[in-house]
């Protein structure tokens, strides 16, 4: 579920925060955008389509694909329409326990 | 409710500008961005850019800086966070901000939502690590990340500005991909005295260039075939140049062939809209003055039509002096002679347009992608399915609903519209203003049950049925 994705950072990461993801804690930056924040983590995939299971990754960041979708405190959003906040619930829907990749 | 003369729904160079006009007329405004910070794209987070991510965009910042201060002002109402759901009544708006829905209510509404990238399906772009070009460039200015090792694949002066923004951030592509050829060079030359005209644009562009030769990335031009492989993520894009096969290996490719306007809020009350052939995009029917057949509706900047941020600016500031005069705080005479130097100066702006858009036409591949392609990125539905509900006699993208799910996903077709047109037009011999494009109903954006549920009591229909809904 991890990978060396190419994303540099160019200024002092914020202050970092923990936050859930599919049961776990991982840590990201307060009030970073949550998309790009998961993917400088290495997160992949953010979910997988209900239509075939492939695997999906935010695609325009601009709240237009919803390529991005996650469950964050059970509602489900936009990842990168969303800001980080200490102790959010995340879940990939259809991301994790069915899929090969775990 | 909040109450003003004008609600703005956009808070880019078009939606700041009409706002500051505005204010300068008298009137008061209500400015909604779904945002948290002013900017629009090409602006993005500016006021809050480091010193250090401002030499990597450019000389743009200072501009989107004054815009960002100017609409500082005791009569505009900026309310960051509010993704804009529904319109009723004209220029009624509902939108949510932190989970809490909410209406803005004014005499008049300004659409000014921008452009959103034009779709380059291409087999392999709904793997992860592929991504717009766009999506890249807001990655550093929203969050100050850089992607690196990334092929850019496409064509236009936004892949360029990109690129040469990648190289100056220290980590530049590992090549660029186009697809515009010679041929296309050659056909836009006849639009060479507007060029001259734009000649400070051009100059901007082969600033951009020069830095992307300087850097060493690797240019192809003239590419076809384009498709990306990989199984859970990319791992290499392939193409062809005059006939050669390529293939990069690579973790990262961002896509880009140009921007088409964002016509979802003005399509979702009925403002029709028409085909541009020059720039291959729907664009809404309105006056010189911006003004829409919809009562009380002006749309603005590059969802009106694709010129760029200094044509959004200006267009944004003319819809500001009509609505003024609508609403009496201008004479006739103050408002044409505002408007006689901003319409000069946005001739100018618009004179580089038409040998843009003649040498970077978009990809022919994406704009008739090979039959196995995913056109519709929701629902998974492919070019050949399209084709294939044409040949069932099929004549437009609403008929073509009852027979495939594209267009019904969670982005509501903003990636699989046009494309969709262009092949149900194609395949019919039909003009696409003929095919049409899919009617947009509201919610615009997601709205959840507990967020309708603290809408204030105003004798709101949520998602009313809209007029002129029309098949097609
Ligand atoms: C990803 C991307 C990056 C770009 N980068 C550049 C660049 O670096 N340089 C350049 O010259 N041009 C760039 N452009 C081109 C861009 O279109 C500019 O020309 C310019 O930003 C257009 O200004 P505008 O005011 O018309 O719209 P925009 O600047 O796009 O502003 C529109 C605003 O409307 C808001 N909005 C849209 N829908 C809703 C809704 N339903 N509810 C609430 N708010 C909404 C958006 O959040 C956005 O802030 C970019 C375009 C895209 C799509
Ligand atoms: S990445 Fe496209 S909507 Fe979030």
């Amino acid at each position: 579920m991890k990978r060396d994705l190419a994303v540099r950072r160019l200024d002092e990461p914020g202050r970092p925060v923990v936050v859930r993801l599919d049961g776990r804690d991982l840590e990201l930056c307060d009030g970073g955008n949550l998309a790009a924040e998961l993917l400088a983590a290495g997160i992949e995939p953010f979910r997988r389509t209900p239509v075939s299971g492939a695997p999906r990754n935010p695609f325009c960041m601009m709240g237009a694909c919803f390529d991005c979708l996650v469950e964050i405190d059970g509602v489900t959003r936009q990842a990168c329409m969303t800001e980080v906040a200490a102790g959010m619930t995340i879940s990939r829907p259809g991301a994790v326990s069915e899929t090969k990749n775990d | 409710m909040i109450e003003a003369d004008l609600v703005v729904i956009g808070a880019g160079p078009a939606g700041m500008s009409a706002a500051r006009q505005a204010v300068e007329a008298g009137l008061s405004v209500v400015l909604l961005d779904e945002q948290k910070r002013a900017g629009g794209q090409i602006y993005r987070n500016v006021a809050h850019v480091s010193p250090a991510r401002a030499d990597i965009l450019g000389p743009d910042v200072t501009r989107g800086g004054q815009l960002v201060a100017a609409i500082q002002h005791p009569r505009i109402t900026h309310i960051a966070g509010a993704s804009v759901w529904q319109i009723e009544g004209g220029t009624r708006v509902a939108y949510c901000v932190n989970g809490v829905a909410a209406v803005a209510s004014g005499k008049r509404l300004l659409i000014a939502t921008g452009a959103i990238e034009r779709p380059m399906p291409v087999p392999g772009w709904t793997l992860p690590g592929v991504m717009n070009a766009g999506a890249a460039q807001i990655l550093v200015k929203q969050s100050g990340m850089v992607l690196e090792n990334a092929v850019l694949a496409g064509c236009g002066p936004l892949l360029y500005l990109v690129a040469a923004q990648m190289c100056r951030a220290g980590s530049p592509p590992l090549a660029l991909v186009e697809t515009q050829s010679t041929a296309d060079l050659l056909s836009a030359l006849r639009h060479w005295p507007g060029a001259l005209r734009g000649w400070r644009h051009l100059v901007k562009g082969l600033g951009l260039l020069a830095e992307i030769r300087k850097a060493g990335v690797k240019r192809y031009s003239g590419a076809s075939a384009i498709a990306v492989d990989g199984a859970d993520h990319a791992e290499a894009i392939r193409f062809t140049v005059r006939g050669r096969q390529h293939c990069l290996s690579c973790e990262t490719v961002l896509l880009h062939h140009g921007v088409v306007p964002n016509t979802q809020t003005a399509r979702s009350i009925g403002v029709p809209h028409e085909w541009q052939a020059r720039q291959r995009a729907f664009v809404p029917t309105r006056d010189e003055w911006g003004r829409s057949p919809q009562n009380g509706v002006f749309i603005a900047g590059d969802g009106a039509g694709i010129g760029g941020a200094l044509a959004a600016e200006l267009a944004g500031a003319i819809s500001a002096l009509q609505i003024a005069g609508d609403l009496d705080a201008l004479t006739p005479a103050q408002r044409d002679a505002a408007a006689r130097p901003l319409r000069r100066a946005l001739r100018g702006e618009l004179a580089l347009r038409p040998f843009l858009d003649r040498a970077y036409p978009p990809y022919q591949g994406a704009l008739s992608p090979a039959d196995e392609t995913v056109v519709c990125r929701c629902e998974e539905v492919t070019a050949g399915e399209i084709r294939k509900f044409a040949k069932l006699g099929c004549l437009g993208p609403n008929q073509a609903k009852a027979f495939g799910r594209q267009g019904m996903g969670p982005c509501q077709g903003r990636y699989c519209g046009l494309t969709v047109t262009e092949l149900l037009a194609a395949e019919n011999g039909q003009s696409p203003d003929v095919t049409g494009y899919y009617r947009i109903r509201p919610p615009i954006k997601p709205v959840t049950l507990g967020e309708l549920a603290s809408m204030p009591a105003t004798g709101w229909q949520p998602n009313g049925k809209q007029e002129n809904d029309r098949e097609n």
